[in-house]
């Protein structure tokens, strides 16, 4: 958590743009920004149209243990990212698969103790390595200030696999998303579908954890998805709204933390829940 | 070992800690609303911090935070049924908070004091004092008089709400009392195995017990037992194994008696067996 802010805010706006992109981290930030925006948009708008939220921000807090026991073993972090969350994505999904959906009790539990086991993984792993708690904080609630260009390159990669995969997969889950009784008498291959949705998932959530923190990735999964939902029924229109939502939350945020001392993470969720009500109390007006 | 005062301390406050984290992680787990407990965790943070950051009491911010939260669940949650993405909204959002919280608090008293945002986060069993583990003690066993007191109707109304409500069983006051206890229980819990992990002690042994019989009366002592043997383990692991955080342990043997009961039960009784949840 830094101290001090890097700039003050003047009442000219393109002056303050200028400001913004000044220092190179910020710009690799802001790219970072808006990458880690678009694939936590997209993945998470189909995880809230399955009401996945739970799954999702279970994965979500798979990073933690991931990035500590990689940095633990010596290894690169994006390894541990990768390899926990999407290990928990195939143990979640397939508790998840394995029953009817009156069995929700049973999977929220395994769901649940997976979280919790996974935390408790990376609090053994921090406490082997350091032997006392210091440094968990960036990696629970992120700092964009240390952002390389090499990390924004392998967010990229992941982006732009993640954006294949449900360029080719999006419709027939759309299908089993909304309705899965009639998908599956298609002929729909519905759990392998839900599989592999939950493991993009869980890729795509360890490459965004890498960035804004294992706590916070959840805000950017839910809640441009969510606001775009509220607003258009239109599948199209929804999903390019929630990447506008998410990058436009995403820049927001960053540029609060730039010009006012506190947490980016702060920033990024306070605007994500802002924009939220709004758009809520815009659907309860127009009635 | 139980000559140290640290770990009569953390076996004082932990056990009825545990017993009421399975009691209510028993119904969280049948009526499905682990998510809310989910959320709650995060709450827990955000209070706590909150009050420090306020220069209160931690406990009272914790306490304030997750049984009002657990309650506006409750009252939220009957009508439109359990809405994920509202919480999931609101629980992002109080965590955000959690993280300023943090960030006022860190730099108002001048460093050092990461010390409390990781005790919130990870607990802190083996270093409560006396009094602190009375109190928690005392709390734990007061969420489990008020679970038990309404363990029966809770049950009918968590099984079939709508025969439930045509009985006379006031359905919707059962559900925002029992997030409260929800709430409760997690602030409990977080004191001892802390907010992150304490998820796992209300869904684990309710898991386990719910896969190991059909009679809830039977889970609901089953769960409370799982999570005292949960925590009994941890802290005797943990003690041994200087190296090995306490909580860390205690969801470890939570979990590995859950996964048991699934290894042992898919094996004996095909799943199309299963008797549904029985209520006599």
């Amino acid at each position: 958590m830094h101290t001090t802010s890097l700039a003050a805010l003047s009442a000219d706006p393109l002056s303050d743009l200028r400001q913004l992109t000044t220092y190179p981290f910020m710009v690799n930030a802001l790219e970072a920004g808006a990458i880690v925006a678009v694939l936590a948009g997209v993945a998470g708008w189909f995880m809230v149209l399955r009401r996945e939220s739970f799954a999702g921000h279970t994965l979500s807090v798979m990073a933690f243990p991931g990035a500590t026991g990689a940095v633990l073993l010596g290894l690169p972090a994006a390894a541990g990212y990768f390899s926990f969350c999407g290990a928990s994505a195939l143990v979640i999904g397939s508790s998840a698969g394995s029953h009817p959906r009156r069995h929700r009790g049973e999977e929220s539990s395994v769901t649940g103790t997976v979280q919790a086991l996974g935390l408790a993984c990376g609090l053994v792993f921090l406490s082997l390595y350091q032997g006392v708690l210091s440094g968990y904080e960036n990696l629970l609630f992120g700092s964009f200030l240390g952002i390389t260009s090499g990390q924004v390159v392998v967010l990229a990669i992941v982006a732009v696999l993640t954006l294949g995969f449900f360029a080719v997969a999006g419709r027939p889950l759309l299908f089993a998303s909304v309705d899965e009784a009639v998908a599956r008498a298609r002929g729909v291959p519905v759990r392998a579908l839900g599989m592999a949705f939950l493991l993009v998932l869980g890729f795509a959530v360890a490459a965004t954890a890498q960035i804004t923190g294992v706590l916070l990735v959840f805000a950017l999964l839910v809640a441009p998805a969510a606001t775009a939902q509220l607003i258009t029924p239109r599948v199209g229109l929804s999903l390019l709204l929630t990447v506008a939502l998410g990058v436009l939350i995403t820049w927001v945020g960053l540029a609060l933390a730039y010009f006012y001392n506190y947490p980016v993470g702060f920033y990024i969720t306070t605007v994500a829940f802002v924009v939220y009500v709004l758009a809520r109390i815009g659907r309860t007006v127009r009635g | 070992m139980f000559g140290h005062e640290f770990v009569r301390n953390a076996f004082v406050a932990g056990t009825p800690v545990a017993v009421a984290c399975g009691l209510v992680g028993y119904f969280v787990v049948l009526r499905a609303q682990v998510f809310a407990g989910d959320a709650l965790t995060h709450v827990a943070f955000t209070g706590a911090l909150a009050a420090a950051a306020a220069g209160i009491d931690p406990r009272i911010g914790l306490f304030a935070a997750t049984v009002a939260v657990g309650v506006l669940l409750g009252g939220l949650g009957e009508r439109s049924h359990p809405d994920d993405v509202t919480i999931g909204i609101v629980f992002a959002w109080i965590l955000g908070l959690g993280v300023f919280f943090l960030a006022v608090f860190s730099s108002g008293s001048g460093g050092g004091n990461g010390l409390l945002g990781a005790r919130t986060l990870f607990g802190s069993i083996f270093g409560l004092t006396g009094a602190s583990a009375r109190l928690a003690a005392g709390v734990g066993l007061a969420v489990v008089a008020a679970t038990v007191a309404i363990a029966r109707p809770l049950l009918f109304a968590s099984v079939d709400p709508r025969v439930a409500a045509a009985r006379g069983v006031p359905v919707r006051t059962l559900g925002i009392v029992s997030l409260g206890l929800l709430g409760a229980a997690t602030a409990d819990a977080t004191q001892t195995i802390g907010a992150l992990l304490l998820l796992g002690l209300l869904s684990a042994p309710a898991g386990a017990a719910q896969r190991l019989t059909a009679n809830p009366y039977l889970g609901l002592a089953l769960s409370a037992a799982i999570a005292v043997l949960a925590t009994w383990g941890g802290l005797t692991l943990g003690y041994v194994i200087p190296t090995l955080p306490p909580s860390s342990a205690v969801i470890a043997v939570a979990s590995a008696m859950y996964l048991l009961t699934f290894l042992s039960t898919t094996r004996r009784r095909p799943r199309s067996e299963r008797r549904p949840l029985a209520l006599d």
